[in-house]
């Protein structure tokens, strides 16, 4: 087909290619160099840039003759601070149980529309429409039907269920899951995407393969769909462990309460933005990238040796 | 359900049965029916209230802002435009014709955007900066995920692997050194020849924001369409090549065309991207070329919260993003896993 296509525009012969002067491998060059040069100056450059500053005291406003060496004394000062230990189980008690809520109904959701139904493709994509909504606003929204007076939610919960009001955003207790709730409404849909296309992947003929030995539902999601989805859903679960760990525009917006509910992503810029205190958030900015890189490390080892076993 | 089916079919499609057994087929084909109406209740049920949690933000967002300033902190809500409460287009009008007013009471740095004013402007920022990045992320990308595709390159795994793990960073750590190079990217200049060059900055211009959001989205775009030209034929332009074109006349004239529908989707995700980012440019363009993720911020930052025209503000931006969403609703997949799962 390629050739035809070619052979329909043959050139007329005699005329001269243009650009025949430019070999592959030049062109390759030509093709990277672009890349390779803004990836190095605007990711690569700043990324050890900050590296040296982890390294030393520095404060963007008040030290005028720029950072003192100071070695590893703003890691030792940050691993040894209880507050910093604080910040990391807080993003735990947020990623874990809104990656999990996550996970499991996403993939309910999955199971539940993969089959045909009416107007399926139009209610699919408008359920995937969160996903691809600006953060900062699906939780500004959410600000609003979390009013403590005259939010809907609470209209709800008050008016309608005849329980007592939630200070949603303010009461310590309850602010983190209000934040997990925005997360759960903006990303369930990508889980569920991506469930979608790992069931529609399974092969027909294994289903029908265990009608004919009268296998129970339970058997053939125990032992096709599920060990055919894992890998996609892991992918998934990769992406969003890496995401949600850096939250910060919708806690930004949302403007929880509690020291106990500060984010990484938001005390780091904090220290950094609030108080300037560049050299140390520089260093805690180092250890986050660490533990994140051992984290999707992890997951991948999961997910290559469950591809092994399938093998 | 399915199961129910095939079963439901086979009890149709059987041989010519004897009285005895006619009677219970019947009673098999009842209660298979029974069985399927009431599994299809449940599905729709489950499926209308997932589908309600998904749209009702979203509903109720385009309802609130059309309300009137007393409607939108009403007790019981109104949900209904023209049905419970009169919708009216004062917030819409206000978003384009009403400046923040917080401009000039606030001081601290974050709301800073706010002294944009007006919505028009901002909107406009958000619209060069990110189409201006996308059209550089997209083009430059491309270019690179060709040469990626077509050729032997030393080491190509590990810049692979370097170019994809550059979109690992959390944002908040990389906006440091950037916010400190951004502010003075020639300061090192200072003193020689170039002293001039030294004081320019890239905080609060097009440029260098475009520059940021471009190199964000390479990554993308050059894992994106690698994946896109790893399933075009290379006889496609060799062909054209035996037929006397120049490789680059040949990328120009069969591959562009060929791999255009791709390129496109892939621009709408570095768009969309672009169009959300909130924490570089709050931070690198406070003022005048900002965007509209702050502005937002702004107008609910202080006292009486006008939570109409924040809904009004908020629907006018986002509906392209819910257009573009439908029109690569194909391609969603590939998009948001970075082309790991395609289909």
């Amino acid at each position: 087909m390629p050739a035809m296509k070619a052979d329909a525009k043959q050139r007329t012969p005699g005329v001269r290619p243009r650009f025949a002067w430019l070999s592959d491998r030049a062109l390759v060059r030509a093709f990277l160099t672009p890349t390779m040069l803004l990836l190095l100056l605007v990711a690569v450059f700043p990324l050890l840039w900050s590296l040296y500053l982890s390294f030393t005291k520095y404060s963007v406003i008040k030290d005028q003759n720029g950072p003192t060496w100071i070695g590893l004394a703003n890691f030792n000062r940050l691993l040894g601070d209880q507050d910093v230990w604080l910040r990391f189980t807080t993003t735990a008690r947020f990623v874990i149980p809104a990656v999990l809520i996550e996970l499991l109904v996403g993939f309910g959701l999955a199971m539940l529309m993969n089959r045909a139904f009416k107007a399926r493709g139009l209610i699919v994509t408008l359920m995937l429409i969160p996903m691809m909504l600006t953060p900062l606003v699906v939780a500004l929204f959410w600000r609003y039907m979390y009013q403590p007076d005259s939010g809907v939610i609470n209209y709800w919960i008050h008016d309608i269920l005849g329980m007592n009001r939630v200070l949603w955003t303010t009461d310590i207790g309850v602010a983190m899951w209000s934040l997990v709730l925005v997360d759960i409404w903006q990303w369930t849909p990508f889980i569920m995407l991506i469930a979608l296309a790992g069931l529609s992947a399974v092969p027909k003929y294994l289903y029908e393969a265990a009608e004919v030995d009268r296998a129970s539902g339970w058997f053939k999601f125990r032992h096709i769909t599920l060990p055919l989805v894992t890998p996609l859903l892991l992918i998934a679960v990769l992406f969003r462990v890496m995401d949600s760990y850096k939250i910060f525009d919708q806690a930004y917006a949302l403007n929880i309460s509690g020291d106990v509910n500060q984010v990484l992503s938001i005390y780091l810029y904090q220290m950094a933005f609030g108080d300037f205190n560049t050299g140390k958030s520089s260093a805690l900015g180092y250890i986050m990238l660490v533990v994140i890189i051992a984290l999707a490390f992890m997951l991948i080892r999961v997910l290559n040796n469950l591809k092994a076993e399938e093998a | 359900m399915a199961a129910t089916d095939t079963k439901a079919k086979e009890v149709l499609a059987g041989p010519p049965p004897s009285a005895v057994e006619a009677e219970q087929v019947r009673a098999r084909r009842n209660q298979a029916r029974t069985g399927n109406l009431l599994k299809s209740i449940l599905f729709w049920v489950t499926l209308g209230v997932a589908f309600m949690f998904f749209m009702f933000p979203l509903l109720f967002m385009v309802s609130t802002s059309f309300k009137q300033r007393s409607e939108v902190t009403a007790q019981p809500p109104r949900y209904l435009p023209g049905v419970d409460f009169t919708p009216t287009l004062d917030n819409y009008v206000a978003v384009f014709t009403k400046s923040s007013e917080l401009g000039t009471i606030n001081s601290s740095q974050d709301q800073r955007a706010t002294e944009a004013s007006a919505f028009g402007g901002v909107l406009l920022n958000s619209v060069i900066i990110a189409g201006g990045a996308t059209l550089l992320a997209v083009i430059l990308g491309t270019l690179a995920a060709y040469a990626f595709s077509r050729f032997k390159i030393k080491g190509e795994g590990d810049l692979l692997f370097f170019i994809l793990s550059t979109r690992m960073l959390p944002a908040v750590v990389v906006l440091i050194p950037i916010f400190l190079m951004f502010t003075k990217p020639f300061g090192f200049l200072q003193g020689t020849f170039l002293d001039g060059l030294s004081q320019i900055t890239f905080r609060d211009s097009y440029f260098g924001i475009m520059l940021l959001y471009t190199t964000v989205g390479l990554p993308f775009v050059v894992w994106m369409m690698k994946g896109f030209f790893d399933e075009i034929p290379k006889e496609y332009e060799e062909a054209a090549m035996l037929d006397g074109y120049s490789r680059l006349e040949a990328i120009w004239r069969f591959v562009v065309p060929e791999a255009l529908p791709a390129m496109l989707a892939t621009a709408v995700f570095v768009l969309i991207t672009a169009w959300n980012e909130f924490v570089f440019v709050l931070k690198l363009n406070p003022g005048e070329a900002s965007t509209v993720p702050p502005f937002l911020l702004a107008i609910i930052g202080y006292g009486q919260v006008e939570w109409g025209r924040m809904a009004a503000t908020s629907v006018v931006f986002l509906l392209p993003v819910v257009i573009f969403t439908f029109a690569v609703r194909n391609h969603l997949l590939r998009g948001v896993t970075f082309g790991a799962v395609r289909r």
